[in-house]
């Protein structure tokens, strides 16, 4: 065996676990890794503007296609500017591998040069973390790293690399396989519990399905899909679900939560039997916990991580495994069970519910409302595109009004809410996904938290559609401050905006403005279509204080909603 | 409710901090944590102790297994265990005192394992409440300083923590 460099080992093993693409950006820690790069070109290397942009453009090349996500950025300042990237990635559990340079085994300490303990200020969220001392433990270090981050709950996985051991030298011997005695992730649920819990479903009266993004990073769509069919139950996915089963399907009653629909949450609080698959009763699903646990309703959990079982609300029958498998086992229990317990009364009082038509809105025609955008949007891009939002107002309208069919499709930043990650999330998912239309919704706010990646998007060539619904406003933040603060609008009003037709002119991409709700489907028409293979930046113009509904304020139970009739 | 919870760890640097940081970010309380390698060095034994709800202590034990260094975990006060703590403890003593403190030491079975003409230096081995007890015990005034290791446990009879 010939002796390989630390650098040459880290890239040899990128190729090992087959890595198409790696999110970097380079430095001084970092100089013998991008000088292997460099010598070889099965790792493609994507040089973005800021190392924020690396983790999220790897962290969506992964929830767009289930593979891990690799990131590549030096040691200090590079690695501290990953760290809102990594943190993003650890809310939403997905699998990255991130590689930060650090300063020399002999210098760390000493308060060096770029020095950061990139292993101390990550450890909160990352799903595990190595600093590698010695050549010797550089492959097997990076195998335990993809093996950790794709596996159980998966996660991002950081591996700290001192200067001194990517020159250092040693054999290489990549292990085919890993097993670690300390982390034996359960994959197989428990069948009693599984029977215990079909036995409840067929029973049940007044059920519910409420699945999140479990469900989507265990590829278990298909699945679901078939087991809630099968039941006839109604479903309704999370923010982080959505795709993971068809949003124009009847069965389907939008999302839960702070806004989701009234028939997802009164039948949420209503149930008598509730399926939550691949979620974690999160405070923006279920808002107060006491409120919620109030109504007495059975519980059946199903989730990879036991942590996630009985932490905010206390369930029946918890069932610890791998999401696809239990779910197929319910399939094939529940087609052997012939009796079916009628619930066409509760189906009756759900389509009350729906019947409310709670995500009307009334159009303008002074004025562009963002709903008609998101709804236009949709329709012109056969509701089959990968769409990347950032966090805002706009976040919620997309997740209400794009119904989504598959899974994958739908990126945003769930757990950690962190703006800036749309543009960095299209243009990881452009890679990914290469011939396929990719959407960024946006806010005047979101945007400009990483707007220097259309410089990458162009360096590229992704054609990108940029859905700026520009309000002029913080527009989550002053509509808190209008509905609760008494229209105290602190520090949310966007003032000295730039003109954004010619910022995307600048970094040599097209531009458009949208000011009125007529020119809206031919501006959409126009960047889909006439400049299908450009990045289209559309700035358009909205209704400046619009609301998202129903709303469900913090702390309130779930049936408490604001609705936008009422808030007229 | 106060319990024990015993951890087998990796015995990797940083490995203790991961747990001592997952405290601390998912605000539980520990009381005491003692931590030393084992018979086979590549494993750490910890002792915590710690106190909550059953629905805290429950979501300890999960978050403690979740850590991927972590190798075991048992909540040592589900079942009969021996919990023991170390202490040393220097006071004053002299003239009446002196007779007074060594008196006191062969009470509670501690040893005086340092002496010079004013203090002793007592070993104390027991449970938290005799090493309060003993401390309660003395004149306070006469107390120089005093170290405890935080409690170590065991289960009883044949339940073994063990890889
Ligand atoms: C990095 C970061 N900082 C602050 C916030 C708090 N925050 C949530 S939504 C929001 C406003 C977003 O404004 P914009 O992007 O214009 O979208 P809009 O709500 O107007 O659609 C803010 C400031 C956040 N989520 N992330």
């Amino acid at each position: 065996m010939t002796m390989m460099t630390g650098a040459e080992i880290v890239i040899r093993c990128l190729q090992e676990e087959k890595v198409e693409y790696i999110f970097g950006y380079p430095g001084g820690c970092v100089l013998h890794l991008y000088d292997e790069l460099f010598k070889q070109d099965k790792v493609k290397h994507i040089l973005v503007r800021h190392e924020q942009a690396a983790v999220h453009a790897a962290d969506a090349f992964s929830r767009s296609t289930q593979r891990v996500g690799v990131a590549m950025v030096t040691s200090g300042p590079g690695a501290t500017n990953a760290v809102t990237g990594i943190a993003t990635a650890y809310m939403d559990s997905i699998p990255l591998v991130v590689i930060s340079g650090q300063v020399a085994t002999t210098s760390i300490g000493q308060d060096a040069f770029q020095e950061c303990d990139m292993v101390g200020i990550t450890r909160h969220c990352v799903k595990h973390n190595f600093l590698v001392r010695d050549v010797r433990d550089l492959a097997v270090t990076l195998k335990k790293a993809f093996y950790i981050a794709a596996t159980g709950r998966p996660g991002p996985v950081v591996v700290d690399i001192p200067k001194d051991v990517t020159a250092a030298k040693c054999k290489f011997d990549y292990p085919a396989e890993i097993r670690l005695r300390s982390y034996n992730p359960v994959i197989k649920g428990h069948s009693g519990q599984i029977r215990k819990a079909v036995q409840l479903l067929a029973g049940a009266k007044r059920p519910v399905i409420y699945s999140g993004g479990g469900v989507i990073l265990s590829n278990a769509a298909n699945s679901l899909t078939r087991l809630t069919r099968l039941l006839g139950f109604p479903i309704t996915t999370t923010l982080m679900g959505l795709g993971g089963y068809p949003g124009t399907d009847r069965l389907f009653l939008g999302m839960p939560g702070m806004h989701g629909t009234v028939e997802a949450n009164m039948a949420m609080q209503h149930c008598d039997v509730l399926l939550a698959i691949g979620t974690r009763f999160d405070d923006r699903v279920i808002s107060n916990p006491e409120d919620f646990a109030a109504v007495a309703r059975k519980i059946i959990h199903v989730d990879i991580d036991p942590s996630s079982i009985s932490k905010r609300v206390r369930v029946d029958v918890p069932i610890v495994g791998n999401v696809p498998d239990v779910l197929d086992e319910m399939i094939r229990l529940l087609e052997a069970e012939r009796e079916r317990k009628d619930i066409s009364e509760w189906w009756a009082e759900i389509e009350g519910w729906r019947a409310r038509q709670c995500l009307k809105y009334v159009p303008r025609d002074d004025a562009i409302m963002p709903q008609y955008v998101i709804e236009k949007l949709w329709e012109i891009t056969k509701g089959d595109a990968i769409v990347a939002s950032d966090v805002g107002q706009h976040q919620m309208w997309t997740a209400q009004y794009y119904k989504f069919d598959k899974p994958r499709r739908w990126l945003n930043s769930g757990g950690l809410g962190t703006m800036g990650v749309g543009l960095p999330y299209a243009i990881g998912a452009s890679f990914a996904n290469p011939g396929k239309p990719v959407v960024c919704v946006t806010g005047d706010g979101s945007i400009q938290m990483c707007i220097q990646e259309l410089s990458t998007a162009k360096q590229f060539g992704l054609p990108i559609k940029i859905v700026n619904l520009n309000n002029r406003y913080l527009g989550m933040v002053r509509q808190w401050q209008e509905m609760f603060y008494s229209r105290r609008y602190s520090q949310t009003y966007m003032d000295s905006l730039p003109d954004f037709v010619k910022l995307a002119e600048a970094y040599g991409h097209v531009g458009i403005r949208v000011e009125k709700p007529k020119d809206v489907e031919p501006a959409l028409r126009k960047a889909f279509v006439d400049h299908k293979d450009d990045l289209v930046f559309l700035d358009i113009r909205t209704a400046r204080e619009a609301n998202v509904f129903p709303m469900v304020a913090a702390g309130k139970g779930l049936s408490e909603m604001i609705l936008a009739d009422e808030n007229l | 409710m106060r319990h024990i919870i015993s951890v087998l760890l990796e015995n990797e640097s940083g490995a203790l901090s991961r747990v001592a940081g997952l405290f601390s970010a998912r605000g539980y309380n520990i009381e005491t944590l003692t931590v030393a390698p084992t018979e086979d060095r590549s494993l750490s034994r910890l002792t915590i102790v710690t106190s909550g709800s059953d629905e805290i202590i429950e979501q300890i034990t999960k978050q403690l297994n979740k850590l991927i260094d972590v190798v075991k975990v048992v909540d040592l006060s589900e079942a009969a265990h021996i919990e023991r703590e170390l202490m040393l403890i220097k006071v004053r003593a002299s003239g009446k005192d002196r007779e007074e403190m060594k008196r006191m030491a062969d009470i509670y079975r501690g040893r005086i394992i340092d002496v010079t003409d004013a203090t002793y230096v007592i070993e104390l081995t027991g449970n938290g409440s005799k090493l309060d007890s003993f401390i309660q015990a003395i004149d306070g005034g006469l107390i120089l300083e005093t170290v405890r290791t935080g409690i170590s446990g065991i289960g009883r009879g044949d339940w073994v923590l063990k890889v």
